[in-house]
């Protein structure tokens, strides 16, 4: 039997409509800037959140050096150029903080309470977000989130601060730890590092801010919420997450937005310092709106993660589960300065219909002894493309550095395609490398093994597919990984009959 | 009856070329069937479409099992209602641990016959029992399916499934092909121990090793599509001093003729 009849059936059901479940729209009264970008709007972005001098500079500095870039299409993906001027760069709920004129962050924090729009916290509770105020705000996490240009709700503050830990918005850390918002700002994902980090630094609206201190275990997961809702908005939210020496913190980030039929922006930069013998897990469930059957509409989800283990026995593990987005373009990556510091890279990344992913990671070896973990795991399905491009670099100082690569692609269907670009770059004569590579397919042998024993076609793709990603969702945080294995599910809904 | 196969015929779904050419079979609860042939005879073939795989299509005649349209169901609900096939090439599954596996597959069949599905502990609780009785090693249940087993190890955690999920009706597809003495033994053991007067068995095969363990109950002999000869276990023998050669040769003289 040929390929192409074998794959036949399992493509005819696989084109068949999913459900994107997080794909309603919120109806509230909001802020929207003009569409457009301009120095004038980066000021007026700017002025909205009642910026020191210092915060404005950085953002003309990045938006003059944006001007001089290119976008760039160097990744296996396919877009038409972006028109910039079609964006809305701002956009808030109007009663939330630092809605008004005048609004200072001890105000905005007593009005989010107060006064936070209903229509947006039934959307996060249907997100099942918890939020301040909200009958799930008990649960053992923290929780920031974030609708469209700011953030509406920070929960479990006081329990944090009681142990000198700082998780607040981006603005308003702005505002209240400005010293420490100065003194890492755009040192690990400088302004003028790529394009979309450039357009971030210019127009950031939100995001997350955390802080660690010495010597402290964070009790519970902290947790950031993303949920883009106006059409043509960008989102561009920036993170900074600062684990000060002998700390540790579980980080999660959760996203999605509505069904809308024209592509959405987001572009973050998230930017992770880990200090002596600290810790971090970064972990995220990326669910982004992939766009109608040919991915129109989509989220275009541009990202520049970095974090750098700065410290001597530091540890910096990012694990990503994929399943959202018309075009991923992200690479959380690590650089190794501290002497014996750890980076690992877990990811799940799945694709379909015409979804489009290049992702993967860098690990930048510079200290002594070491050590990076590279686990990918891509799934394709439909006719959506799917790349992993990861690049390990030994610096010449790094004596004894030690590598080790896993990227394992798997093909449902035969219209699909899985693609594998390490870069492997070794300028020091101890170190040592290890690369494995697979690429399978879900065979109709396998589907029909199950089946033979009574399992369903439903039940066993999901089945071969998990076991598939097991090694990567075992470093998910439970409930993390819960979810990442019924968003796969759901994702795949239709790849069966 | 359990099986009744009556004038089957079935053809490759891709190209339309016939294999099966009228085939019929009896089966009655707990007998041993044994069908042999040459290669090409269309052994394999037979097993697949009792067993509902899509790349076969019936063009004729009609399977009647326990009373039910067998043609009617698709793969997964014969195996619910009680047909097994054990592999001639047992598929691996990584990741999927044996376990997962067959939970999974004895709580679909157990829904099928209205029992309650077994939890965890129930399940381990079952499965110890299997094990002993088929020699299992106690690591297997924590191993992904099939992934890093030798052939042998495949087909007798084929022959384990089997003795698990408890059907009324076990084909073996050539189980004993590529398997040492020791490994046939084992899978021989392991029939005879699930041979039961509610239980039937078709085992295909191309050698009689086998059957010398088996000892079925009826022999039949495939060739072109059809069964040519049946008879006892003697059946065996006959072929093991004569081979096929006189056996179709005299059918083709009675075609002829």
């Amino acid at each position: 039997m040929s390929e192409a009849t074998q794959y036949e059936e399992i493509n005819d059901l696989l084109s068949k409509k999913t459900g994107y479940k997080e794909g309603f729209v919120t109806q509230t009264s909001v802020e929207t800037f003009e569409k457009g970008i301009s120095e004038e709007v980066v000021r007026a972005i700017s002025a909205k959140k009642n910026e020191p001098e210092w915060m404005l500079e950085f953002r003309l500095k990045a938006y003059r050096h944006w001007l001089t870039m290119e976008e760039p299409h160097w990744a296996k993906a396919n877009y038409n150029p972006l028109d910039y001027q079609d964006y809305s760069y701002y956009s808030a709920p109007e009663c939330s903080a630092c809605g008004g004129d005048t609004c200072a962050a001890d105000e905005a924090k007593k009005a989010e309470i107060a006064e936070m729009d209903l229509e947006v916290a039934k959307a996060f509770a249907a997100l099942g977000v918890p939020i301040v105020g909200s009958e799930n705000e008990n649960t053992n996490i923290a929780v920031d989130a974030i609708f469209d240009s700011v953030s509406v709700s920070t929960t479990k503050r006081e329990e944090l601060e009681k142990l000198g830990i700082i998780f607040c918005s981006f603005s308003e850390a702005v505002h209240e730890h400005p010293e420490l918002v100065q003194k890492y700002l755009g040192t690990v994902v400088p302004y003028h590092d790529n394009y979309f980090a450039a357009l971030n630094s210019a127009v950031a609206s939100d995001g997350t801010f955390v802080y660690i201190p010495e010597n402290v275990r964070c009790p519970i997961d902290l947790s950031t919420y993303f949920r883009i809702n106006e059409a043509k908005t960008g989102q561009f939210e920036r993170t900074i997450l600062i684990a000060d020496k002998n700390s540790y913190v579980s980080y999660l980030e959760g996203c999605s937005a509505p069904v809308r039929d024209t592509y959405q922006l987001h572009a973050a930069v998230v930017e992770v310092i880990v200090l002596d013998d600290a810790e971090v897990k970064y972990s995220t469930v990326q669910n982004w709106y992939p766009g109608d059957d040919d991915c129109e509409g989509g989220i275009l989800n541009f990202v520049t993660k970095r974090g750098i283990c700065e410290g001597k026995n530091s540890k910096l593990s990012w694990t990503q589960a994929e399943t959202g987005s018309a075009i991923t373009w992200k690479y959380p990556s690590c650089i190794l300065k501290g002497d014996n510091s750890i980076g690992e890279f877990y990811s799940v990344a799945l694709t379909n219909r015409r979804q489009q992913a290049d992702t993967g990671t860098k690990m930048i070896h510079i200290g002594k002894n070491t050590r990076s973990t590279i686990i990918s795991k891509g799934l394709s399905a439909g006719r959506s493309d799917n790349t992993y491009r990861g690049l390990v670099k030994i610096l010449p100082s790094a004596e004894n550095a030690r590598n080790f690569t896993q990227c394992d692609s798997m093909l449902i269907g035969d219209q699909c395609g899985a693609h594998t670009f390490p870069y492997i770059e070794v300028e020091n004569a101890t170190a040592k490398m290890e690369h494995e590579a697979t690429t399978s397919r879900i065979g109709e042998d396998q589907l029909f093994y199950c089946q033979q024993r009574g399992i369903s076609e439903q039940d066993a793709i999901s089945m071969i597919v998990n076991g598939y990603c097991k090694e990567v969702f075992k470093e998910l945080p439970l409930e993390f990984a819960q979810e990442a294995e019924e968003l796969l599910a759901i994702s795949l809904e239709g790849s069966v009959g | 009856m359990l099986l009744n196969v009556e004038n089957l015929k079935a053809e490759v779904a891709e190209d339309g070329k016939q294999i099966l050419k009228g085939l019929n079979l009896q089966v009655n609860p707990g007998e041993v069937h044994a069908i042999m042939g040459p290669n090409g005879a269309g052994k394999s073939t037979f097993s697949s479409v009792l067993a509902g795989r899509e790349d076969y299509e019936v063009t004729e005649g009609t399977v009647d099992f326990d009373g039910e349209d067998l043609l009617e169901m698709d793969a997964e609900e014969r195996a619910r209602k009680g047909l097994f096939l054990a592999f001639q090439y047992p598929v691996e599954i990584p990741g999927v641990s044996n376990k997962l596996f067959m939970q999974t597959a004895l709580n679909a069949i157990r829904e099928e016959k209205g029992l309650p599905a077994l939890d965890m502990f129930d399940f381990d609780e079952y499965v110890q029992e299997k094990m002993e009785l088929m020699g299992m090693r106690k690591d297997m249940l924590e191993r992904s399916v099939n992934v890093g087993f030798s052939g042998g190890e495949k087909k007798r955690n084929d022959i384990f499934q089997m003795a698990l999920l408890e059907p009324k009706l076990c084909i073996m597809d050539e189980t004993d092909s590529g398997l040492d003495i020791d490994a046939l033994k084992v899978v021989a053991n392991g029939v005879n121990s699930l041979r039961d007067p509610n239980r039937s068995f078709i085992v295909v095969t191309h050698y009689q090793r086998l059957l010398d363990y088996i000892k079925p109950d009826f022999v039949h002999v495939l060739y072109d599509g059809k069964i040519v000869k049946s008879g006892g276990f003697e059946l065996v023998h006959e072929l093991e001093d004569q081979g096929y050669d006189s056996i179709i040769q005299s059918h083709e003289a009675q075609l002829a003729g």
